[in-house]
């Protein structure tokens, strides 16, 4: 499977690509972007992430291969971007497919929640008028 | 004996370097090290409970047992995703 921690902008597709195959009846995909509020509702200009690369990758594995196994078999694809964000771009990108739909929703939420408790990587979002905050994850 | 502190994101801005040497008691574990930084940077105080530590390349618990010499690794709370 993909799974990757990157500076490079992410590519959805290759994920998609990588996870899909004759047997995936259904398949989820999960993209978040930056958004132009906090949850507070500060005008943000955008987001720096960073990681302990090392791992965050090795991390991602482990979710991915519960994620695959849990709810019934299923391939997963998950990459996150590291550093400067602007409005608009990726931040992560999660694929699943498997036979049927059912196990490919489950394993996408799961793989997309236990990522946000599990795996070191770090957000600081940048306002307008310069300042910054890091925002961590409930 | 001497550490080597590596600090992630918030905790690197709170003690000013990304990594650093730190001498500490023999036999100090990864806790008694943060509790001995957080007396050196108070500002570290409200995250304590919540950072996590990397020993060895893995994930490693508070009661780890830290050698001269070592890296140990502070890991703030997560906001990934």
């Amino acid at each position: 499977m993909f799974y990757e921690v990157t500076e490079e902008a992410l590519d959805p597709a290759a994920l998609v690509a990588a996870v899909r195959g004759l047997g995936a009846g259904g398949l989820v995909t999960f993209v978040g972007y930056v958004r132009e509020t906090s949850d507070d509702g500060r005008p943000v200009e955008g987001l720096h992430y960073e990681a302990h690369r090392e791992l965050a990758i090795a991390e991602l594995r482990t979710i991915g291969a519960e994620a695959s196994t849990r709810f019934g078999e299923a391939r997963v694809a998950i990459a996150h971007r590291i550093g400067e964000l602007g409005l608009g771009e990726a931040a992560v990108a999660i694929a699943v497919a498997a036979a049927h739909r059912g196990v490919a929703f489950d394993a996408c939420e799961y793989a997309i929640d236990e990522l946000k408790k599990r795996v070191p990587i770090w957000k600081q979002e940048r306002y307008l008028g310069g300042d910054a905050r890091w925002r961590e994850n409930a | 004996m001497t550490v080597r502190i590596v600090a992630f994101a918030r905790i690197r801005e709170i003690v000013g370097s990304g990594a650093f040497e730190w001498v500490a008691q023999d036999g100090a574990t990864a806790g008694d090290i943060l509790a001995a930084l957080t007396t050196k940077f108070p500002q570290l105080g409200d995250l304590t409970r919540s950072i996590r530590f990397v020993h060895g390349g893995a994930f490693a618990g508070a009661a780890t047992v830290v050698r001269d010499g070592d890296e140990l690794g502070l890991l703030p709370p997560y906001g990934g995703g």
